[in-house]
Parts: C-alpha cells; sequence; structure tokens
C-alpha cells in the first residue's frame, strides 16, 4: 500500500513533520513503512506545452515534426517519437538544456535531417509511471509554459506501507491520516466543488430507483449493494491534481471516471466500480452465484471460465463482473461512455478470497474484501465518488440512490479494564488515561467504568478487527508507545518443563566430530523419491520440483549429494557431518486409532528420527612439507564411529559383520559398500558404517574412496555417571604375548577371551600388531598381545603373573586353535 | 691528594660499566669497532685514565694501575667474545641449522556450521534466564499448527504461511510455535521454553528464503508476566547477543497468537545505524517477531486466560548468520560446500 504524503498533509492540516519523521512515527505506532521514494523530483525545468502543428518526419515514418507552444514567445519545434500526437492537446516538455530524472541532459540536435529543440516525454521517461507507451497527455485547460510540478502537486513523497493483515483501515489515506491525528486536529477532505444528497430508494433483496433495479439474489455474499446514476458526463483525462495524485501513490490515470472510484478507494477505502449504463441489459444488476462454465472476460482482457463458488454482478443476460474482484469488459467507462452506474457494495470477505484465489486475480477491492469493509461508510463512499464526478466530469446525477440489503448495524461495543492493562502491559493507566490513547483514533467512550466489567467503547466501523478486550489493550500499547515502557528488569523465573536430551546429545556429537577436523552441514530436508539408491517413503504432494517431493529417510544420501557438489568444485577432501530429522511412514493396523488424541490425528501414520551422519573422503591430514599424507581408510572412519558412540552410550558398541536385520536396512541403503558393518549396542543394531558403493556417488577420476555412517541418536542412550576406579601405589608388569590364530577368528572374538580369562589382576589388554605372510603358517594370521597387570594390595611377583599367562595360553589354545608363538 | 685516587677509582669503575654496555650492545661489526675506539683505543678514555694514574699520590699508584688494568682486561675479553659471537651471528644467517618460519604440521579443523554457531548462542542467553529447549514434531497436525494458534485458514493472516501439506490435517510445520500448545498442554505454568528446529514454507528456494528454515521459538508464561518484563528480557538477550551498545526498537506488528504483537529491530551490525545495503538503508535490521500470548491461545490449551499472562517470539537463525558474517546469499549455507564451512570453522 502507497501513500502520498501530499495527501496526508491535505487531510491533516498542520502536519508539518517531515516525510522521513512520519515515516519513523507511522513504523513505530502502526505499521512498517518499508518504501520511501521522491516522486517527481528534478522536474522543475519541466512544463506544459500544446502541440499547434504536427506532421509526419519527411526522412522517417516514426517520427513527427510537431510545433509546440511551450508558453514563449516563439513556438518550437521538437522531433516525437510516439505514435499519438494529438494536436492542440497538452504535453509535458523538456527544453533545450533541461535535464531528464535519469540524468542526461537535453540538447537541441539534428534527428534525420529535422531540428528538435527539446522534447515531449512519457510517464516513465519522468519517473512518474510505468506507462512507456506513448508521450503523457495532460487534462485540457492549462497555460502552456506552465511548471508540470505545479501542475501535478509535486513533488512528493511516495511512502511503501507493509500493512498487518487485520489493520486493512490502514489501506486508505484516511486510516493513515487517523494515525496521525492528533487532539485537536480533525481531517479535512477535500471540497470538490460539487455536491449530491441521495434519497434513498431501500429494499431488502430488491431495489429500484434511478432508472435501475438492483436485486441480491446471494444475500450470503453480499449484504448490501448501492447504487447511484450519473447521466451525460464527459469522459476524458482527469483534472491534473487528481491526476498527480494517483501517480504520486503509483497508480495509473485512466479517465476521470474510473479515476475518481479510484480515488475515493484510496481517500477512504471503499471499492467502487463504474458501469457504462447504456451496456447493460435490462436496466438491472444483480448479484447472484456464476453458474457452472459462465464466462466473463474481465478487464485486463483475460477471458474468465467461472463456477457456482464464484459470485458475479450480472444484468438480465450475462455476468459484467466479478463481484468484489474485478469489473467485466463489456460494460467498462469509455471514451463514449454518457450515463454511468456507481456500484458501492459490501461482499462477503471469504466468497471473495475464494474466487481470487481461483482465478489468481488479487486487486486493491479484492485486499480489502477479504479483510472486510466499513459497511457502516458506503453512503458516505458512495457519495463522494459521485460529487467527484460531477466536478471533474460533469454531467447529472440522478437524485434517486438505489440501496438493497440489511443497514448495517455497527460494530460492537467492547470493555476494557484497567486492572487488565496492568496486568498485561504492566502500565498503571487509569480510565481517563485509558480514554485518552483511544479516543483520538476513534473510539468513542461509552460513559463511566461499569462494575469489574471495564469502561465501555464504541468501535468505529473501519476497526472491525476490533472485538475482544485484549484487542483495546493492544491499541492502548501501540497508542502509548512500545518504546515508551518502562525499562524495568524482572525477576528471574524458573521453567518446570524439563529440557529434552537431544540437545545436549548433539552438542556432544558436534564438539566431538568438529574437534577431529569434521565440518557441520545443514540440508534441507527435501529429496527426490530415489536419492542415491535410497527410497523415501514420505510424499509431498504439492512440492516445489520433483527433486524436493520427498522428505528424506536418511541422512548419508543427502550428504552424498553435498559431497558431489564439492567434487562439481574440485574438492577432494572433504568431511561433512550432519544432526537431523529423518522420516518414514508407519503401516498401521486396521482400525487402530493408536490412543491419540484428536488433535494428534494423522500423525500416527509417520515416523520422525534423530540422526547423525557422516562422510568423508580425501587425505587424512592437510599436505605437509615434511611428509606426504595417506587417504583416510575404513580405520579413519571406525575411530569416529567408536569415538561418537561411546562418548554417547554406556554400553560397548560392537561392529558386527554378519547378520543383516531390518534396522540396518532403515539405516543403510544402497550406499554401503563391501567394508561395511553394523553398530551393535547390546545386541540392538544402532548404525551403519563403511565404504560408499562407487555406483552410489558420482565421483571424478581423481577422488578417494568415501566413507560414511548412519547412527540414530535415539538408541544411544545418554551417557551414566562415571565411577572411580581407585589407583594402586602399586608398580604395574608388562608382558607381550604373540598368538597365531586361523584367518576365521575374529580379533574381537580373542579379546573377549583375553578380557573374561583375566582375573582382577589384568588391567589392560592391547592389540599391539597384526601380521600376515611368510612368517606364519598359511591360512593362519599373528596377533601381538600386550598385557598389563596391577595388584591393588602388593607388588606382583612373577608366579602371579606367570599364572595369567599360562591361563590365556591356555584358553586360546583350547578355544580358537591358537599357537603360541615364541620369538 | 687521596680525592685523585678515589676519584680516579670511580672513574675507571663508571667506564667499565659504561663500557661493557657499549659492547654488549653493539649489534654488528661496526658498532662493536666504534666502541672498542671509543674505550680502548689509543685516545679511547681508559688510555685517557690511565695516563691520569700519574697525578696519583704515589702510595696509591699500583692499586688504581692494577685497577685499570683489570678493566682494560674485562673490555678486551667482552669485545672478543662480543666478535666471535656477530661472527657465528653472521655465519647462521648464511647458513640456518633450522627455519623457524616453516609451517607447522596441521590437522583438519572442523567446525560447527554458522547457523548452529547463532543458535547456540541465543539459547545459551535464553537458557540463563531460565529456558529450557524442548523439541516437537515436524510434521505436525493443523490443530496445533494453526488452531491452537488462533488461526483461521480462511484469514488472510494465514497467506504469510504458504504449506506443504502432507494429508488431511497434517503438514509440515509453518514454524515451531505448535509446540507453545503442546508445552502448554503437558504442563502447569511456570513455562519458559525454546523450541529450536525446522520449519517449512512453501517459498521458492531463492537469495533470501528457503523452503525449509530454522527457527527458534519462545515462550514464558506465568502469573504476573507482563509487557515490561517481556521488552526487558527481549532487551537483555539483544545487549548480550548483538553487544551492550546495539539498541533495538519494538515496532507494532500482527501475529494470530500474540497480542499485542510486535517485531523488534536492532540497529544494523553493519552500518550501526547510518544506512547501508544490509539494512535496506533504514539503520535497522528486524530479528523477531514477538508479543504477549494471545488469551485465545491460552483457552485452546486450557490455561485461565485471566489469571495466566506471558511473551512469545520467533526468530530465524539463518537470517542473523546471513547479517552476522555478510553472507548475500541464503542457497549458500545449505550447499554444505567445505570452503564456505571452513570460513566459519
Amino acid at each position: 500500500m502507497n501513500v502520498s504524503v501530499n495527501w496526508l498533509r491535505e487531510l491533516v492540516p498542520g502536519l508539518d513533520a517531515s516525510p522521513e519523521e512520519l515515516a519513523e512515527r507511522f513504523s513505530m505506532a502502526a505499521a512498517a513503512v518499508e518504501g520511501f521514494e521522491v516522486v517527481g523530483a528534478g522536474l522543475d525545468e519541466i512544463v506544459v506545452a500544446r502541440v499547434l502543428e504536427v506532421e509526419r518526419h519527411p526522412n522517417a515514418d516514426r517520427l513527427s515534426l510537431c510545433v509546440v507552444d511551450a508558453g514563449g514567445e516563439e513556438p518550437i519545434d521538437v522531433v516525437c517519437g510516439a505514435p499519438v500526437i494529438v494536436q492542440g492537446a497538452l504535453y509535458p516538455y523538456v527544453p533545450v538544456g533541461a535535464t531528464l530524472p535519469a540524468g542526461f541532459t537535453i540538447e537541441a540536435r539534428k534527428i534525420r535531417g529535422e531540428m528538435s529543440h527539446g522534447m515531449l516525454c512519457s510517464e516513465i521517461e519522468l519517473k512518474l509511471g510505468r506507462d512507456k507507451s506513448g508521450i503523457m497527455r495532460l487534462p485540457d485547460g492549462l497555460e502552456p509554459g506552465t511548471p508540470l510540478v505545479d501542475v501535478l502537486g509535486l513533488p512528493d513523497v511516495r511512502l511503501g506501507l507493509d500493512l498487518n493483515p487485520n489493520r486493512v483501515d490502514l489501506a486508505c489515506h484516511k486510516g493513515v491520516a487517523r494515525e496521525f491525528v492528533g487532539d485537536g486536529v480533525g481531517l479535512t477532505e477535500r471540497d470538490f466543488g460539487a455536491t449530491w444528497r441521495a434519497e434513498w430508494a431501500d429494499g431488502d433483496a430488491e431495489a429500484a430507483g434511478a432508472g435501475v433495479t438492483v436485486r441480491i439474489e446471494a444475500p450470503d455474499r453480499c449484504s448490501r449493494y448501492l447504487g447511484a446514476v450519473v447521466r451525460g458526463v464527459e469522459v476524458g483525462p482527469s483534472p491534473a491534481w487528481l491526476a498527480g495524485r494517483l501517480l504520486a501513490v503509483g497508480g495509473r490515470p485512466i479517465n476521470n471516471v474510473v479515476d475518481a472510484t479510484n480515488y475515493v478507494l484510496l481517500e477512504c477505502n471503499q471499492p467502487l466500480h463504474a458501469f457504462d449504463l447504456s451496456t447493460l441489459t435490462g436496466a438491472e444488476v444483480k448479484v447472484r452465484a456464476a453458474s457452472a462454465g459462465e464466462e466473463l472476460e474481465t478487464l485486463d482482457g483475460e477471458t474468465r471460465k467461472l463456477g457456482p463458488a464464484d459470485t458475479v454482478i450480472a444484468d438480465r443476460d450475462r455476468a459484467i463482473a466479478l463481484a468484489g474482484v474485478m469489473g467485466g469488459a463489456d460494460t467498462e467507462v469509455t471514451g463514449e461512455t454518457v450515463d454511468v452506474l456507481i456500484e458501492c457494495a459490501a461482499f462477503d470477505p471469504l466468497s471473495v478470497r475464494k474466487t481470487a484465489r481461483t482465478t489468481g486475480l488479487s486487486t486493491d477491492a479484492s485486499y480489502r474484501f477479504e479483510r472486510g469493509i466499513d459497511e457502516t461508510a458506503q453512503e458516505e463512499a458512495l457519495t463522494r465518488c459521485v460529487e467527484l464526478i460531477l466536478a471533474i466530469a460533469g454531467g447529472e446525477a440522478d437524485p434517486v440512490g438505489v440501496r438493497a440489503g440489511a443497514t448495517p448495524i455497527g460494530l460492537e461495543d467492547v470493555a476494557v479494564r484497567a486492572t487488565r492493562v496492568r496486568q498485561v502491559l504492566g502500565l498503571d493507566l487509569d480510565d481517563d488515561e485509558i480514554a485518552g490513547l483511544l479516543e483520538p483514533i476513534g473510539f468513542i467512550r461509552r460513559g463511566g467504568t461499569a462494575g469489574g466489567g471495564g469502561a465501555l467503547y464504541g468501535v468505529p466501523g473501519w476497526r472491525g478487527d476490533v472485538t475482544r478486550e485484549i484487542d483495546l489493550v493492544e491499541e492502548v500499547a501501540r497508542r502509548f508507545g512500545y518504546d515508551n515502557f518502562p525499562d524495568e528488569p524482572r525477576r528471574f523465573r524458573p521453567s518446570v518443563v524439563p529440557e529434552h536430551p537431544g540437545f545436549k546429545r548433539a552438542e556432544r556429537i558436534r564438539r566431538l566430530l568438529t574437534g577431529r577436523g569434521m565440518l557441520e552441514a545443514r540440508s534441507l530436508s527435501f529429496v527426490p523419491a530415489d536419492h542415491h539408491g535410497n527410497v523415501a517413503s514420505v510424499a509431498v504432494p504439492n512440492p516445489l520440483s520433483a527433486e524436493e517431493s520427498y522428505l528424506r529417510s536418511a541422512m548419508v544420501p543427502v550428504l552424498l549429494r553435498r559431497l558431489e557438489h564439492n567434487y562439481s568444485r574440485g574438492r577432494r577432501d572433504v568431511r561433512l557431518f550432519e544432526v537431523g530429522t529423518v522420516f518414514d511412514t508407519v503401516a498401521l493396523e486396521p482400525n487402530a486409532n493408536g490412543g491419540t488424541s484428536q488433535r494428534d490425528a494423522g500423525l500416527e501414520r509417520y515416523h520422525e528420527e534423530s540422526r547423525l551422519g557422516l562422510v568423508l573422503t580425501g587425505s587424512r591430514e592437510p599436505a605437509h612439507w615434511d611428509e606426504t599424507s595417506a587417504d583416510l581408510d575404513l580405520w579413519d572412519l571406525k575411530s569416529l564411529a567408536e569415538d561418537v558412540a561411546s562418548g554417547l552410550c554406556d554400553g560397548v558398541v560392537e561392529a558386527c559383520l554378519t547378520g543383516v536385520d531390518s534396522r540396518a536396512d532403515a539405516l543403510g541403503g544402497a550406499w554401503l559398500g563391501t567394508e561395511s558393518y553394523r553398530m551393535v549396542v547390546d545386541g540392538q543394531t544402532v548404525g551403519v558404517a563403511g565404504a560408499v558403493n562407487a555406483g552410489a556417488v558420482d565421483s571424478p577420476p581423481w577422488a578417494a574412496r568415501a566413507w560414511a555412517l548412519e547412527l540414530d541418536l535415539a538408541a544411544v542412550t545418554s551417557r551414566g555417571v562415571a565411577e572411580y576406579v581407585s589407583l594402586s601405589p602399586y608398580p604395574a608388569v608388562r608382558r607381550d604375548l604373540a598368538i597365531t590364530v586361523p584367518f576365521s577368528v575374529p580379533f574381537a572374538d580373542v579379546e573377549d577371551a583375553l578380557r573374561e580369562t583375566g582375573s582382577g589382576l589384568l588391567e589392560a589388554v592391547r592389540l599391539f600388531d597384526v601380521y600376515e605372510g611368510t612368517e606364519v603358517e598359511d591360512g593362519r594370521r599373528s596377533l601381538g598381545w600386550a598385557f598389563r597387570f596391577r595388584a591393588d594390595d602388593r607388588t606382583l611377583t612373577d608366579e602371579d603373573v606367570e599364572a595369567e599367562m599360562s591361563a590365556f595360553s591356555a584358553v586360546l589354545e583350547k578355544r580358537f586353535d591358537a599357537r603360541i608363538r615364541t620369538s | 691528594m687521596t680525592g685523585t685516587a678515589a676519584s680516579l677509582l670511580e672513574r675507571l669503575a663508571q667506564l667499565e660499566g659504561d663500557g661493557l654496555a657499549a659492547i654488549g650492545n653493539a649489534g654488528n661489526g661496526e658498532a662493536l669497532e666504534d666502541a672498542r675506539v671509543a674505550y680502548l683505543g689509543r685516545n679511547g678514555v681508559l688510555a685517557d685514565a690511565m695516563g691520569a694514574i700519574g697525578t696519583v699520590e704515589p702510595e696509591r699508584r699500583p692499586a688504581v694501575g692494577q685497577r685499570a688494568n683489570a678493566v682494560k682486561q674485562a673490555l678486551s675479553v667482552a669485545l672478543e667474545a662480543a666478535s666471535t659471537a656477530l661472527a657465528a651471528a653472521d655465519a647462521d644467517a648464511d647458513h640456518p641449522t633450522i627455519d623457524l618460519t616453516l609451517p607447522g604440521r596441521r590437522t583438519w579443523r572442523g567446525g560447527v556450521h554458522p547457523v548452529t554457531r547463532v543458535i547456540d548462542e541465543i539459547c545459551e542467553i535464553f537458557g540463563d534466564m531460565g529456558f529450557t529447549r524442548v523439541q516437537g514434531p515436524e510434521i505436525e497436525t493443523t490443530w496445533y499448527n494453526f488452531t491452537a494458534l488462533n488461526i483461521s485458514l480462511d484469514h488472510p493472516a494465514a497467506d504469510m504461511m504458504d504449506t506443504f501439506y502432507l494429508d488431511d490435517g497434517v503438514i509440515l510445520r509453518t514454524h515451531t510455535s505448535p509446540m507453545q500448545a503442546r508445552v502448554m498442554e503437558a504442563s502447569e505454568p511456570p513455562v519458559r521454553v525454546l523450541v529450536p528446529g525446522l520449519a517449512y514454507r512453501r517459498d521458492s528456494f531463492d537469495p533470501s528464503h528457503a523452503p525449509a528454515f530454522e527457527q527458534i521459538e519462545g515462550l514464558a508464561v506465568d502469573e504476573g508476566v507482563d509487557f515490561v518484563e517481556f521488552r526487558s528480557a527481549i532487551q537483555t538477550f539483544v545487549r548480550r547477543f548483538f553487544g551492550v551498545d546495539t539498541k533495538s526498537r519494538f515496532r507494532p506488528s500482527f501475529y494470530p497468537f500474540t497480542e499485542p504483537s510486535a517485531e523488534v529491530d536492532v540497529t544494523c551490525s553493519v552500518c550501526h545505524g547510518s544506512g547501508c545495503s544490509t539494512c535496506k538503508r533504514t539503520g535497522w535490521i528486524t530479528i523477531m517477531g514477538s508479543g504477549m500470548v494471545d488469551p485465545a491461545v491460552f483457552e485452546a490449551v486450557g490455561y485461565d486466560p485471566e489469571r495466566y499472562t506471558g511473551y512469545a517470539f520467533g526468530m530465524g537463525p539463518a537470517r542473523i548468520a546471513m547479517v552476522r558474517h555478510g553472507i548475500p546469499d541464503m542457497r549458500l549455507l545449505y550447499e554444505g560446500d567445505t570452503a564456505f564451512l571452513e570460513q566459519f570453522a
């Protein structure tokens, strides 16, 4: 919504603050001012000129030679490129030596052999509007040589308001002006110099008068319909002041009748429409639902196919306007129009909204009807419009106005208690102080405090958003000024709501992984149906694109897409992780309602889960001059996996190589390569990790192998508190043991056996060597173990330690067919 | 003339100290040679002092002479040592044994995402004010997302949130505000919670919009929570997050679930209020939508609106991160480009 500062100043005499100050005050008191534009700046040298003669340029078909009177003593020759130039008409003229707002200076020059002294210009060249179709025709009756800015009431400042949906009353100049009205200042509407006082011909569903009949056939969609007839108008350009107003707010002058309806809309928020009366069949208008398939060509030249949900204005035979949205092309006011019917109606917000949505038309009228108009001010608006037409287009208004529908009852009174103001706002205001804030913006105090119920206020017709006490409390706060509230720190208050453990868990993961050189990524949740071989199950029925038509079901595929992005930028070292939500559908038992409340109904079909995804590839370390770094391998991945899992849970994370389960399928996907394993805690699969299948990622030839991990964060329970183990003051004894075992024996099984066998004296077991090759028998490998023994209460003897070592040898030989190597 | 011996000894002591200092401070051969000439040269100060020994009473002459020789010896030794050290330094400069300017061995530098950092800082500050973090479903019902929050889908206010529908009555939440209702249904006041999480709106992915974006919702409800307390909490946050000199202002706004509603602006961190492209020449950056909880929300969750009051706010950490780091395009945040992420590591 654009407003003109000059227009505001006309409505509020004495409003002498600068436009910047006005914008600031309005932002702080009512709604954000997002645009600030000077209109008509740099036009000082441009004057009104009359075209005395016009003829075709001898050497160019598209150019004309004009002789213009720009108020000087001599007529001036100007070459002009506009398609239509009317002899005797007035246009803006830029004299030689003057500069256009775009910055270039006009010089006398030869155009195709003919001298041109200055130029006639279009709206766009003057930065007054968007119309570049031709030069800007000015209304007749102006004196050549008059500065254009004086004629148009410029320069002006256009403020762009970003209105909140509840404050449609601010979508007009009177509404904005009201916010600036202080005590003792009223609004001064422009005096058009014509008067019309209607004699109303009333009716409920139907009213007749002034030679027309108005019928409301769909009362649920239209509560009122007012009409007035003006006969014998002379349609033409609007007077300069009116054109200037419309240009100042970014509008486009069309003709005096249409401009009059637009002016009144911008002045007092009532959408009006003018029909060419002679085009109506049956001298009647009715408001009815469109019939299925009914067609209507709207003013924008589009033919619209309508349905019963749409509301139309119709004459005897056909639809002539889309109610509350846009007029029809057949009945529009043109240069030939003589008699006009002016409509001022109240259409149902929801039905206008529906039609605006289905047709994709959002107009000045639909915007206001959707948000609610002031039904008590329709007579006033129609009168204003008729008077303006009489003043600028002549003609004679029929003394009778037609008025169908129910008389509006006005808005309900609302009470506000000073105690409630104190409770919500923390302001100690009494009833009189509250009234002092509310009355200047139109609320009417209906007497004193009514018991405990508070003071009652009449709500002005334009404030349909005020229906409850809290709405008035907000008005009090707004009028008091949000930034005038006292700065008082209040006491600390605790929260009874426990914190979700997932946040700390995610923090721990981030700290751990970033400390190990990983970069956190964030990605959007949308994926295509098949995503790096991972099939998503939650479809988005109205996606932005096919690439975004599902919600992700796993994190790694999303990160693999990010990996490809990095490859495309030539990056070989990529280490990304993300903590995020994945989605899945849940198959429901027939008739199972899951005991969910009505408020949760539908959610039982979906499952959300918090996951960690991690992808890494490239060098283990940044290149250094002293040595070259190997590429990251499976053991780097395993170490990250073990760190993350043991940082999160109490249980031991096992790498499970055999067996598949449905959980692993859900966590993994087609990306999982051959060197991969399940991460298992207490027998439960909590994650998958391993090499990324070459086929799952589009990788360039220079890429290193990629590794990935996906972990279910809910499955790894939070870590308990570490318990102190007493530190022995006695020395430790160290022993090594080298064994060979068949390849089929996993390291982890041997380690478990050693730990089980060791007594309380065994303090630590560590694998220090793995060897396969000529030194050991075929089909076997050598594992070198280092042990550390220590007692709490004494220094260990050789006998103590030998006993332990023999026990190890015995168990290993028996259980794993181990052979002890002697070095 | 005992005074002569004493004063000459004093002169020698002074001379020794000054000479050693001059030799020690000589940073190159030239300066060292200058010091030698000044102290040990034929016309140097020591020669001058030695020449004065003849004026000392005869019985003190040997002692003074001895002292003078000791000074000469000390200066000569120091001169020799300094000369050797300078020569060694020259040699080192030609053939360094180690170049300490070579880069050290590095490991990869990891880092959290700039948006995460913003979220964590916001949560920490409100955490200090007693807020706890809660988490809610991203797939939500229209009841929690709209109805409970006093949002009518038939009202133009709902146009602000173009919605991804999954099913009848089931959507991707358009804000993290539905947790307001879920939290209040589950607990009695005092409630002070933060809801960091993703929200979804059907905006195309462009430099300033993303169809999925982070949001932090805050809610504080108790007896006696008023607009003054709301402003004070937000101002405390602004001063800690943006800096003590940052000013904030509250402007009227509209949200169906707060009334009075306010947008909060802070002075632009780029131009400090003088106007720049980041703040669209206003000097202010809008950082949150907020307000006092609408009584209709309390009614929806079964709180007594006459007894309890509260405030709520919502912030977009991605936008704040963009302003903080001067990131021109929101899409950069979600590309996972390591060269981008490393800048904030």
